[in-house]
This record gives C-alpha cells, sequence and structure tokens, in this order.
C-alpha cells in the first residue's frame, strides 16, 4: 500500500466501484518515488478544495493496477506516475512522469465543473 | 488572521526546514513559503546514505521527518505556491503569494534550492515521461531491452547509464565536451561496461515523436552536422540550477545566478539571509544544506534581537 493519505484504491473492484459511485475521479497510479510523491502531496492538499473531486491512489506493481497500465490511454505512456481523470466512469485525460499543482489544476478544472 | 511573522523561510527543503527549526525552537514566529513540494530535492532521492547519524534513509522519509519537527516546535508551513510579488527593501519585508495572501515579516531568509536543467529543445516537454525521462530509478524499467540515450557527462549521468543497463539492451552516453566532468571511477565503471556507447561532443537538438519518442536528432558540435537517430528513450542528466530566476534586481547573485552571502549567511539587503543550494558554494549535499540553514537561521535571530548587530560582527 502507497503510504499517502488519499484513499487507497487496491482492487480491480474497488476501482469500478470507486468509478460508479462518483462523477468524478482522479487516479495516481504509482511507486513511492521521486516523481509520483510530488503528486501525491498536490492531491492531498487540493482535496479538501475540490470536493466535487474523488481523490485516490492505486500501486503500480500491483496485478489489479492493469485497469490503468493497460489503458488506452497510457499505452505510449514510459513515466511514473500514470494519472487518469474519469468523468461517469469514462477517462477525460491523462498524464504521465510528475505534474505540478497548477497543471494538475488545470486538468481538474477544464474537465470537472467545481462545486461552490 | 495575523499574516506578520518574525521571520519568512522561502522554500521548505533541507535548508528552509532546518531554519525553521531553529527559528521556531527560539521562539521567533516562523512562516515556511514553498513552492513546491516540501523537502525539496530530498524527495527525488531514493536513498541518502551520507547523512550522518543515519546509516539509509530515504529522501521522502528524511523529509518528512525534518517538516513533522519544524511544525512540532511551531514553524507554519505553506507548499504548493507562487510567490507572486517580493518587496525586501525596507525593515519590514512583504511577500504575495497567488496574488493575493500578503505577509510579513522582519527577517527573509532564501532557501529555494536548484531544479533539474532541461535542455530547452523542441519537443521536451510534449514527450516528458513519454520516452524522456529525469529519473532512472523511476522510469528504467519501461525500457527493458530497449535502446536508450543518456546525456550528460558529470557524475549522476555516468552512474545512471551504468545502473540503466540492467535494464536497457544499449545504452548511448551522448556528451558536449570531449571529457567528462565525473569522478575516475564512474568513467571507469561505464567504459568497461560493454552495452555503453559514447557520443562525445555532441548536443541533441530536438526530439520527434507524436505519441511517444521516436527518434532524436544529435548535432556534432565541432563539424555543425546534424544526424536523426532513431532511440526509444532519453534520460537527462545535465546538472541544476539554482532557483533564482525571482530573485534578481532584488539581491546580488553572481554570474551564474547563485546568491552572494558572506559567512553568516547574509545577502546585501538588510534582514535578509539565504542558504542552501541556490547560494554561492562549492558543495551541494543535505549535510551543507542543513549547515547553511542553522547559521541562517541563527543570524537571521541575532539580528531581529538586535538590527544593528550586522554592523559591529565581532565574528
Ligand atoms: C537525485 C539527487 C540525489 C541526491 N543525493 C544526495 C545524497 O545522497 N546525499 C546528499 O547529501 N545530498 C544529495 N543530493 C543533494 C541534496 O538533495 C541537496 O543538496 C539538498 O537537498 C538541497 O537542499 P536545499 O534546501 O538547499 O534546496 P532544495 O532541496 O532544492 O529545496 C528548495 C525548496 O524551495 C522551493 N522553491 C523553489 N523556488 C521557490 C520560490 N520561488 N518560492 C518558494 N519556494 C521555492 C522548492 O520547491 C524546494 O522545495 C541529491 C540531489 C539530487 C537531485
Amino acid at each position: 500500500m502507497l503510504h499517502t493519505n488519499l484513499t487507497h484504491v487496491l482492487t480491480e473492484q474497488e476501482h469500478k466501484q470507486l468509478l460508479q459511485e462518483n462523477e468524478n475521479v482522479m487516479i495516481c497510479c504509482g511507486r513511492m518515488g521521486p516523481m509520483c510523491i510530488p503528486v501525491y502531496e498536490v492531491m492531498e492538499e487540493i482535496e479538501n478544495e475540490y470536493k466535487n473531486v474523488k481523490f485516490a491512489d492505486m500501486e503500480f506493481d500491483s496485478p489489479d493496477a492493469k485497469v490503468i497500465r493497460n489503458l488506452p490511454e497510457c499505452r505510449s505512456f514510459q513515466g511514473l506516475p500514470f494519472v487518469v481523470y474519469y468523468k461517469n466512469g469514462q477517462v477525460v485525460k491523462a498524464t504521465s512522469s510528475i505534474q505540478n499543482k497548477e497543471q494538475v489544476t488545470t486538468i481538474l478544472d477544464a474537465n470537472f465543473v467545481k462545486q461552490n | 488572521m495575523n499574516n506578520h511573522y518574525n521571520v519568512i523561510v522561502i522554500g521548505g527543503g533541507a535548508a528552509g526546514l532546518t531554519a525553521g527549526i531553529y527559528l521556531s525552537r527560539a521562539k521567533l514566529s516562523t512562516l515556511i513559503l514553498n513552492e513546491g513540494t516540501v523537502g525539496g530535492q530530498m524527495v527525488l532521492t531514493h536513498e541518502i546514505a551520507n547523512y550522518p547519524g543515519i546509516e539509509s534513509i530515504s529522501g521522502y522519509q528524511l523529509a518528512r521527518n525534518m517538516k513533522a519537527q519544524a511544525q512540532k516546535f511551531g514553524s507554519v508551513i505553506k507548499s504548493n505556491l507562487k510567490i507572486t510579488a517580493m518587496d525586501l527593501r525596507n525593515e519590514l519585508k512583504q511577500i504575495t503569494v497567488n496574488g493575493n495572501e500578503t505577509y510579513t515579516s522582519n527577517a527573509v531568509i532564501i532557501a529555494t534550492g536548484g531544479k533539474s536543467r532541461t535542455i530547452g529543445v523542441p519537443g521536451e516537454e510534449e514527450l516528458k515521461g513519454k520516452g524522456i525521462s529525469y529519473c532512472a530509478t523511476c522510469d528504467g524499467d519501461f525500457f527493458q531491452d530497449k535502446e536508450i540515450i543518456v546525456v550528460g557527462g558529470g557524475n549522476s549521468a555516468l552512474e545512471e547509464a551504468v545502473s540503466l543497463t540492467k535494464y536497457a539492451a544499449k545504452v548511448t552516453i551522448v556528451h558536449q565536451f570531449d571529457h567528462f566532468q565525473a569522478f575516475e571511477h564512474y568513467v571507469e565503471e561505464a567504459k568497461n561496461n560493454s552495452k555503453i556507447d559514447f557520443v562525445m561532443e555532441s548536443k541533441i537538438v530536438e526530439f520527434i515523436g507524436n505519441e511517444k519518442l521516436t527518434s532524436v536528432k544529435v548535432q556534432d558540435i565541432k563539424t555543425g552536422i546534424v544526424e536523426e537517430r532513431m532511440i526509444d528513450g532519453v534520460f537527462i542528466f545535465i546538472g541544476y540550477v539554482p532557483n533564482t530566476e525571482k530573485l534578481e534586481g532584488v539581491i546580488e547573485l553572481n554570474q551564474w545566478k547563485e546568491i552572494v552571502v558572506d559567512k553568516n549567511m547574509a545577502a546585501n539587503v538588510t534582514g535578509v539571509y539565504a542558504a542552501g543550494d541556490s547560494i554561492a558554494k562549492r558543495y551541494r549535499q543535505v549535510t551543507t544544506a542543513v549547515a547553511d540553514g542553522t547559521i541562517a537561521a541563527l543570524s537571521a535571530a541575532d539580528y531581529i534581537n538586535e538590527p544593528t548587530l550586522k554592523n559591529h560582527d565581532p565574528y
């Protein structure tokens, strides 16, 4: 399990359930490595601000993370973490490698309508 | 909300967090403003094995410990923000964050560290994570049996090139000079590795690929001839640049844009100190950042307690 304060998605079933129960979802699929930790930290920090989005992580090396590793949107990715944004269960955006707060919030603002 | 602090520390890496620990323990109200991830470059380091007293620790854990220690003594830490204005000339220092939050203090410590240098050629930003990487331990296993390039000629480049041969079928080191700046044992190890090739006095001028990197254009610096090479991945290790772009015209920087300080870590503006990788110095390590942060904090505390001290420093 990843050492973050985010919701951990451990299995394919949990992944499915998360997408069914939440309209807007951001999952960071990585390891506890230098390129991933900054992204988890950004997510933890903005979790309260973006109440309309469910933030979660998934361990890249777990067999069930194939639900992310094998996404067509991640086909060309060669850098951790793989970050996937879902709306109503569909992938609306995916990024590879480190992202800063500005890059993450730009994607959230473009794809998910923020509630006040 | 009270937005005044005794000291504002800009940067929350090893130097800034250490300054925070010392200032808060001295009962000075301290705000640490950090643009990126708290811990700075420590977080980029898988293992730190040369921090005295700790045999081996992940950079992430060491950063977490330092952060918790600074907070325990009372430092307020705000991260993932942008400093949008800075006025350090007057006795009361003023710093604006995200365009709308202004904080004041009696002294400021700048500990903004450094970041990886990018090559800055077409395609680099677009193909980051899609064949271009700055971290061998993170992304090396995506290149199992592939052909890759390592750019650079220092310790990191040569050490990582050797470590990448665990995965890659072939590693080509592209370096701009005819010699390396790395320690001899790193050079020897790379030269003795049959999977490693060298392209000297050359540089990458373009990264090419749609969905992912497919080739690079490499220019021979002596002849100017550009050749396209098919490649699966490129790892870039070409050193660090100080994070001082916002300080131009604010405090004195040298020709390499490093902050010029005296032995008390004082910059050339009264009440402003600097510490860590962003200052002009030879050795950039966690230990030296921690030492600088300590000195800057103690000097700032002296300044706050006795603002005229700077003029009659007995040391
Ligand atoms: C891959 C790697 C491996 C390393 N391995 C080791 C090792 O094994 N042992 C060792 O001793 N050293 C090692 N080092 C070096 C060591 O990590 C650094 O020397 C040290 O961490 C520098 O600390 P710092 O606080 O000066 O700067 P940084 O760690 O760079 O921290 C600066 C902080 O300031 C923030 N910042 C930047 N600009 C601004 C701004 N304008 N406003 C607000 N905040 C800002 C940054 O986001 C960052 O959090 C390594 C470095 C790297 C990159």
